[in-house]
């Protein structure tokens, strides 16, 4: 049999024992998601039990059922007070902006090609930092009233993403030219930052450093709301760009020969991995470290194929941070920790202990 | 038929001219070699048919598409471009490295027909043994194969070649060219190469360009081409032209400082 022939045969059983392998491969990676998103509903009910009236996780996921399916599931009012008013919604602030946070890094890694980058390191979050320290200590800003440090913090960090973006323009968009910009970016602010605490009062840079912390203290339903929104939104647009993510890793110019548009690719990712990280931390301070490592957890257990690796990190993340911020809340009692302390003290001997113990290049 | 018709092709980073004036013709299941010493061209001529250079003049497709006026996925249709096999893939098993390459005719969903063709090309290449092997874990032997198999799972008309024998030993380059050898001449399609050696270049090619300045110095085929007064004008080198089995063969012997400058 020639090769061409071979090229048209039918299947023969071997063929289909491949596929089937491919099959689980693929399988694992859908189980993996799914068991987090089991993993996030368990933990969710779990924090919620959390604080000073006592209620089992049987009653919160009483009451929260009790709110779609009143016919069925019966809670009383003090309990259901507890749960939506209370608790449930820092809950999903901590879901949704771990999730976003996470997605935003691992989207940032694949189309940068660098294992490093984060909305931490090219400079978004230092953007929103000053942001925040610009309307904390100077009480100036582009809205006003109570949305003052909230709209500094998105507007900076969208100004960051431009100038980044800019800045690579001027030079040719390739991973070098937009990491190099986010780095000087970072300085930049983070220099301004610098100079407005030197010139402050001691309660505002009190409070600047509170801010930079990260929590999600300052939970409503309607931040929630915004967070769950544009994190959905822009995950939704990222995934669908997954193949084309996935052949940037292969190179420029490869992923230009198999038919990418690579710099429209690149810029409309970072525009949505900002956009995330923006809203986000304009609410909640900046957390650190989950954008950076929850995409690297993620990537040794499912791989590095974008249609998986985006959802998953974020599930992975959103894990991350409510159990982080769980334990922030529980260790101390009453005293509640900034939560961007604990993702570091949790998060970082686990990555470790991950990456030491994993032989294979995962990166 | 006519694959690719290019009139005219210049181009230029900066103003140092790479190309100027380049007209080529690649035929039907033909093997095309470039050859020409460094800076003469051909990895820039190899970019500029496969859109990632933006050149002047005409690159026609398919005996009249024009090149410019294709989106890059219907370019990605007919070209299949394969990169050295020193090229760094994140993270990505090599069946998906390969499934990678039906990027152009396949949407997010992953069709049964996508995994057929993959499995089919892995088994033609014989990489089927590593398929959820990690790319970055093969050998440069076995990292060539993938890469001509992610091009070949394009479906394309023409292969584009970027030094497929850079970085290997002597036996996986006679294994490289033999793959891309067999599949032209089995399946009808082209292969486009720019490539050093010059001995394998004429036992693998059906066509040779000798590329000098940016423009076809000769062109024709490998025994009738590989001769001294050639080499001598455009590597500068004196060398001794010997056949065997009516393939000619080239040793060279010495570099001619300053007689092929320029």
């Amino acid at each position: 049999m020639t090769e061409a022939e071979t090229m048209t045969t039918e299947f023969s059983p071997e063929n289909s024992e491949l596929k089937e392998e491919y099959a689980q491969f693929v399988g694992r990676k859908v189980l993996f998601i799914l068991l987090s998103l089991v993993g996030i509903a368990v933990l969710a009910g779990i924090a919620a039990t959390l604080g000073s009236a006592n209620i089992t996780p049987v009653e919160v996921y009483t009451a929260i059922l009790a709110r779609f399916f009143p016919g069925t599931f019966h809670t009383t009012d003090f309990i259901d007070t507890i749960v939506w008013q209370l608790r449930l919604h820092r809950v999903l602030m901590g879901i949704f902006a771990g999730m976003g946070l996470a997605v935003a890094g691992s989207a940032m890694q694949g189309i940068l090609k660098n294992p490093l980058a984060s909305p931490f390191t090219l400079g978004i979050a230092s953007a929103a930092t000053f942001g925040a320290s610009l309307a904390i200590i100077m009480g100036a800003g582009f809205v006003t009233g109570q949305y003052l440090i909230v709209g500094n913090a998105f507007v900076f960090t969208m100004l960051a993403s431009l100038i980044v973006y800019g800045l690579a323009k001027y030079k040719g968009i390739t991973p070098e030219t937009m990491i190099l910009a986010g780095i000087a970016i970072m300085y930049l602010f983070s220099a301004m930052t610098s100079f407005l605490q030197y010139v402050g009062e001691s309660e505002e840079v009190q409070e600047v450093v509170f801010w930079m912390m990260g929590s999600l203290g300052r939970s409503s339903w309607d931040k929630v709301g915004i967070i769950a929104l544009v994190t959905v939104a822009c995950t939704l647009v990222l995934m669908a760009f997954s193949w084309d993510i996935n052949a940037l890793g292969a190179g420029d110019e490869t992923a230009k020969s198999l038919g990418v548009n690579v710099e429209f690719v690149r810029i409309l990712c970072m525009m949505m991995a900002s956009l995330i990280t923006a809203s986000i931390i304009c609410f909640t301070g900046t957390i650190g470290f989950i954008g950076l490592v929850a995409p690297h957890i993620t990537r040794m257990v499912v791989g590095g194929d974008h249609r998986f690796l985006l959802p998953a990190s974020g599930l992975v993340g959103a894990l991350i941070l409510l159990g982080a911020d769980t334990v922030a809340r529980t260790i101390l009692a009453p005293v509640i920790l900034p939560v961007g302390i604990m993702t570091s003290f949790l998060g970082v001997p686990f990555f470790i202990y991950l990456f030491l113990r994993r032989r294979k290049d995962y990166w | 038929m006519v694959k690719i018709t290019i009139k005219g092709l210049s181009f230029s980073y900066g103003s140092r001219s790479i190309l100027e004036e380049l007209n080529l013709v690649v035929g039907d299941s033909e093997v095309l070699s470039l050859v020409g010493p460094n800076g003469s061209g051909k990895t820039t001529l190899i970019k500029c048919i496969d859109r990632i250079l933006k050149p002047k003049g005409t690159i026609l497709l398919d005996g009249g598409r024009d090149l410019q006026s294709l989106s890059r996925q219907e370019v990605a249709k007919y070209i299949g471009y394969v990169p050295q096999s020193t090229t760094s893939v994140l993270t990505s098993t090599v069946f998906d490295t390969i499934l990678m390459g039906r990027k152009p005719h396949m949407g997010w969903r992953v069709a049964d027909e996508d995994i057929d063709k993959v499995v089919d090309i892995m088994k033609l290449l014989h990489v089927e043994e590593f398929a959820l092997k990690d790319f970055s874990e093969l050998s440069g032997g076995q990292k060539q194969r993938v890469l001509i198999a992610r091009a070949l799972a394009q479906e394309p008309e023409v292969l584009l070649l970027d030094e497929p024998t850079s970085n290997l030993d002597v036996k996986h380059q006679l294994e490289a060219l033999d793959t891309v050898r067999s599949i032209v001449k089995a399946t009808g399609i082209s292969a486009v190469m720019a490539i050093h050696d010059l001995n394998l270049a004429a036992r693998y090619s059906d066509t040779l360009v000798m590329l000098k300045n940016g423009t076809v110095h000769a062109i024709g085929d490998p025994s009738s081409l590989l001769t001294k007064e050639n080499i001598r004008s455009i590597f500068g080198v004196e060398a001794v032209v010997m056949r065997d089995l009516d393939r000619p063969y080239v040793v060279p012997i010495r570099s001619l400082n300053g007689e092929a400058e320029g």
